[in-house]
């Protein structure tokens, strides 16, 4: 299993990295979304996979899976979140005030 | 004594006050603040009495243990002699600036600066650790640079206060660099430490580089040659401020410094020759330029310039008494310190107030250049009284406190020919000769002072403002108080004397403290013998003469080598600098965003790449896998469809519809990977998304076909292609090596440790709060980012000032 | 044209009820069992989001008259103020306190300091998801 989701991620950082590479605001937008995803499951991979019970000291398990990755994890998805709304307005309102959202022509003035 | 501590906290909690002070009351702002440095004053000024009788006291705060940082203070009678003219002179410098500075001005902020920076300079004089004073002194820098730029409408201001900011900036780190080597050296940050451990390191090379290091902070600070040039330029600052920081008190943190490490570097050599010979120098390029400026305020600029000079060399003389080692004539040579001391104490009573003067010529005529100004005397007859005994008290003539300090300056020198280590009939004499043209020099911009400017006729059709009136009484009590004070302490030296500098000369000799004779008493006769008087009276004569023919001997002034300045030099460096740095940026800054990622990403590829092959970490081991269900492999596979998909897809809409499969793909496998907490957030956060990308679609427009060449896209593909297999082998290769236990161990224990048998939510609200009250934070900080980026429209703000 | 929504709009009422009961189970139930400040928070924004989808602004604000920034400073202030809460116990900052108590009705509870800063972590995520989209939203 951690094989395979070390190659599931492998796939999801190369989308990632080819949206991120290219010229659509959008695309970019999305290529954090999805690199995001892929640090999620690489993270909850790192700590061993359906090693033991979920964390939760009710199911009187012997073993727990470890609980660290997932704590981590939990707050990263809130705060790609949060990136990923302050990048779609910065978008939008780049696009509202240039009129583009390719980002070949955004390029700032050469004497700034 | 926290006492000691708080008195430098309570100009900065007295700075955050004023902004709301100033916009109830307004323009009567400034009395509020006049409280802060009275009341600071007389708390300082009552120590006067124990620390004549020999008491030192020391607060500590215990701050850093590991890096033996605390924030230690200490008063002794160096200290002291500072926290009052810090508080003294800057009480003075408030009432003045009351009636000078028009209720127009933005005075909360000028107020603000003026508090920040008499905090930050009781710190620099009251801190014993090093690393705290460093603090201080950068915060002195920092608040002086927002002073010069008051107006920073005006270019030249703005110009002043950049110029002093870089060159007393980087004296600072030079002398943070010598205060790490003395740390080095003697493993403690603390002044009275290092003191007491410093004689068994003198011999380290380190110790020399420290030396150098700390000087080059004192000169910059103090504007000694050639670091000198920025304080004529500072004089762009109000005048109130010219008064305080560029004359009283910031420009003599270097001379305290000089004072404060004498016990430490004093017994080397070298020490005494680079602070007496700069010191002296300075003093003549000082008083030598002083004499071609037209401007009052430049004119003063050089004449500080010289002053600090003539202080500094005098304090580099008195370090002789330490090389001497328990010579007879140890004790005469220290009496260079304390006549630098006294002179440092009457140069802030005549400068200050010759620059209130100044002030007033400028904000009643609305002109400081002499060669416009002339017969003031007539209707200013105040203000010309004071002037008269400033200039005549720097010029060095009787009854002013000067003429007594000049001599003990003159004394100094002449006991310095009998050093062994200066061949006398040499440099004693070059000391001697080039210290008795600087003071003619410095008797001939006096002169300036008083006869270009009150004397002569008056040319009103020349000035701005065709005013003849006296200045307000208000804006006359500061610069009385100072010139009652330049008559007072010629008449009674032996106050200050006793009272002020023997406590300090302790502090400068620990060594030596409390011998006879350390602080000598003041005569203003020593008889018709003294060489010193005679010198006097040569600096008179000559200086007389070459007053009156001042205009035949100008024409040196504009010699060609005399207008190859400094400054130019300071110039030519800057422009290089920024252009060198631009060209540098410009070469990889291109603006492209494209090119940035790429720049990361190929670092990461051959970084970690490199790493990886070359520690030969690469072992794989797939035996602890866990196995896996049909259902897992689906969704793995349709993850992996999905996620090429997005590259395919014609339409946004099917794009974002792939990346939520993503996103609820991953809740799923958050499932099977027993992570309930995440499944349900990654759901819910999933679904919210969603709808955010929808909205911002609804403005967006569609997204066009890539159009690039292939060429790029081959490019692209292959740096994404590399760095996912990177990621990838990296997974693999974490897995196969186990170099540590897991510490989650540890968080099982939760319901023990945290009272909650939800692992994940224990170490969130408890075992990690930090990480998600910061997280909660950037939320916050997010939240409110989007709001200001749609709802604030930025308006065109005119521009008002200079380029 | 003009979509008749009545029946989107009538279950919307119900599934809100739901949704926000759910979310503040959920949030309860986090120092045991699945649940916690981020997940409550995050599904009680979702009703609001659901409320927004389905009515106009102007109706949902009249009907909730908070403003939701204050909400997100709140809860923000709230997570930040239980850290600063500790050192004015002597404890280190953000130490959380824990203990039992026999309450009438609920028997024996644990009562925990970490409930009023999972309090600040959900208002802060209600507050700043629903400032987000409405500002967004609002915008046009």
């Amino acid at each position: 299993m951690e094989t395979l989701i070390s190659i599931l991620v492998g796939i999801l950082v190369t989308v990632a990295v080819y949206l991120l590479l290219s010229r659509n605001l959008i695309r970019v937008i999305l290529g954090t979304a999805v690199l995001s995803h892929a640090a999620h499951l690489l993270l909850i991979t790192m700590g061993g996979l359906k090693k033991g019970s979920a964390p939760l000291l009710g199911e009187g398990a012997e073993s727990y899976t470890d609980a660290l990755p997932q704590a981590l994890i939990l707050t990263a998805i809130v705060i790609s979140f949060a990136v990923t709304a302050l990048l779609l307005v910065l978008a939008y309102r780049t696009y509202k005030k240039t009129a583009t959202d390719d980002l070949q022509a955004l390029r700032g003035f050469e004497d700034e | 004594m926290l006492t000691i501590t708080l008195s430098i906290f309570i100009p900065f909690l007295a700075a955050i006050f004023i902004p709301f002070l100033y916009k109830r009351i307004g323009r009567h702002i400034g009395w509020f603040v006049i409280i802060v440095p009275i009341a600071l004053f007389i708390l300082l000024a009552s120590f006067i009495p124990s620390i004549a009788n020999g008491e030192t006291y020391e607060h500590t705060i215990r701050w850093i243990d590991s890096a033996g940082i605390h924030f230690t203070t200490y008063l002794d009678g160096l200290s002291l002699i500072f926290g009052l003219l810090i508080t003294g002179v800057g009480s003075l410098v408030i009432l003045y600036s009351i009636f000078y500075l028009s209720e127009r001005e933005s005075l909360g902020r000028f107020y603000v600066y003026l508090l920040l920076f008499m905090g930050a300079m009781l710190g620099v004089v009251f801190s014993d650790n090093l690393m705290v004073l460093y603090v201080f002194w950068e915060l002195t820098s920092i608040s002086s640079f927002l002073l010069i730029a008051f107006w920073y409408h005006r270019k030249k201001s703005r110009y002043g206060a950049q110029k002093s900011m870089l060159i007393t900036v980087s004296g600072g780190i030079a002398m943070l660099a010598g205060f790490l080597m003395l740390q080095f050296l003697t493993g403690s940050f603390s002044v009275r430490e290092i003191i007491a451990t410093i004689g068994q390191y003198t011999d380290e090379p380190l110790f020399l580089f420290a030396m150098l290091l700390v000087l080059l902070g004192a000169f910059t600070k103090s504007a000694q040659f050639p670091f000198h040039i920025w304080l004529p330029d500072a004089m762009e600052a109000p005048t109130p401020v010219s008064a305080y920081l560029h004359s009283a008190t910031m420009v003599k943190a270097g001379i305290y410094l000089v004072a404060r490490f004498t016990p430490i570097f004093g017994t080397e050599m070298s020490w005494l020759y680079i602070v007496s010979g700069g010191g002296i120098f300075t003093l003549f390029w000082g008083s030598f330029n002083a004499v071609k400026q037209t401007d009052l305020k430049a004119l003063l600029a050089y004449s500080t310039i010289s002053q600090l000079g003539l202080i500094m060399s005098l304090i580099g003389l008195g370090s002789a008494a330490l090389n001497q080692g328990a010579d007879a004539n140890s004790i005469l040579y220290a009496q260079a310190t304390f006549a630098a001391l006294f002179h440092l104490v009457n140069h802030s009573t005549f400068k200050g107030a010759l620059f209130m003067v100044v002030g007033i010529v400028d904000h009643e005529l609305g002109t400081r250049d002499i060669r416009r100004l002339g017969g003031l005397m007539a209707f200013m007859p105040v203000t010309f009284t004071i002037a008269l005994i400033g200039s005549f008290s720097m010029a060095g003539l009787p009854p002013f406190n000067g003429f007594l300090s000049k001599e003990m300056f003159f004394d100094a020198l002449v006991n310095a020919r009998n050093f062994d280590l200066f061949d006398a009939s040499t440099i004693g004499i070059l000391f001697l000769v080039v210290a008795w043209i600087a003071s003619v020099f410095t008797f001939v911009y006096s002169m300036i002072i008083v006869f270009q400017t009150f004397f002569g006729e008056l040319h009103i059709e020349k000035l701005e403002k065709q005013s003849t009136r006296e200045a307000s009484i208000g804006m006359l009590i500061a610069p009385s108080i100072l010139a009652v004070l330049v008559v007072g302490i010629f008449f009674f030296p032996n106050i200050i004397g006793n009272y002020l500098l023997r406590p300090a000369m302790n502090a400068v000799y620990p060594t030596l403290a409390g011998a006879e004779g350390l602080a000598p008493k003041i005569y203003a006769w020593h008889g018709f013998e003294s060489v010193a008087l005679w010198m006097t009276v040569g600096v008179v004569v000559v200086g007389t003469i070459l007053y009156k023919t001042l205009r035949y001997w100008k024409g040196i002034y504009t010699v060609a080598p005399m207008k190859w300045s400094l400054d130019s030099v300071y110039n030519a460096l800057l422009e290089t600098l920024e252009n060198g740095s631009s060209f540098l940026t410009r070469f990889y800054m291109r603006g492209y965003l494209k090119d940035y990622l790429v720049y990361i990403f190929s670092f990461f590829i051959v970084s970690v790449g490199a790493a990886i092959l070359l520690t030969g970490s690469y072992s794989f081991d797939f035996s602890n896998n866990a196995p896996i269900s049909l259902n897992e492999y689906l969704i793995v596979f349709a993850m992996i469809v999905a996620a090429i998909s997005i590259l395919l897809v014609k339409s946004r809409k099917t794009a974002m519809i792939l990346n939520g499969v993503l996103g609820y793909s991953i809740a799923f496998l958050f499932v099977v990977f027993r992570a309930p907490d995440l499944a349900l957030t990654q759901a819910v956060v999933e679904t919210v998304t969603t709808a955010l990308f929808l909205l911002a679609f609804y403005f967006l427009p569609e997204w066009k076909k890539e159009d690039s060449p292939i060429r790029t896209k081959v490019f692209n593909g292959l740096i994404a292609i590399s760095v996912g297999t990177i990621v990838t082998v990296l997974a693999l290769t974490v897995q196969g090596n186990k170099m540590f236990e897991s510490i989650s161990s540890y968080f099982e224990d939760s319901y023990n440790l945290a009272g909650g048998k939800n692992i994940v939510n224990t170490i969130l609200g408890d075992f990690r709060a930090f990480d998600t009250m910061l997280e909660v934070v950037v939320l916050f900080i997010a939240g409110i980012g989007v709001y200001t980026l749609i709802k604030l429209k930025v308006q065109k703000e005119g521009r008002d000032y200079e380029d | 044209m003009k979509i008749n929504d009545v029946i989107l709009q009538t279950v919307t009422k119900i599934v809100v009820f739901i949704i926000l009961t759910f979310g503040i189970e959920l949030f309860l139930a986090g120092h045991n069992s699945p649940g916690g400040g981020f997940i409550g928070g995050l599904v009680l924004s979702s009703a609001f989001v659901l409320l927004y989808l389905v009515h106009d602004i102007e109706t949902v604000r009249k009907g909730i008259p908070f403003d939701f920034k204050k909400i997100a400073a709140i809860g923000a202030f709230l997570a930040v103020g239980t850290g600063i809460g500790a050192v004015l116990f002597g404890e280190e900052f953000l130490t959380q306190a824990f203990d039992y108590f026999d309450l009438p009705v609920f028997g024996e509870t644990e009562l925990s300091t970490v409930m009023l800063f999972e309090a600040g972590v959900a208002l802060t995520v209600v507050g700043v998801v629903v400032t987000i989209i409405s500002t967004i939203s609002e915008d046009v």
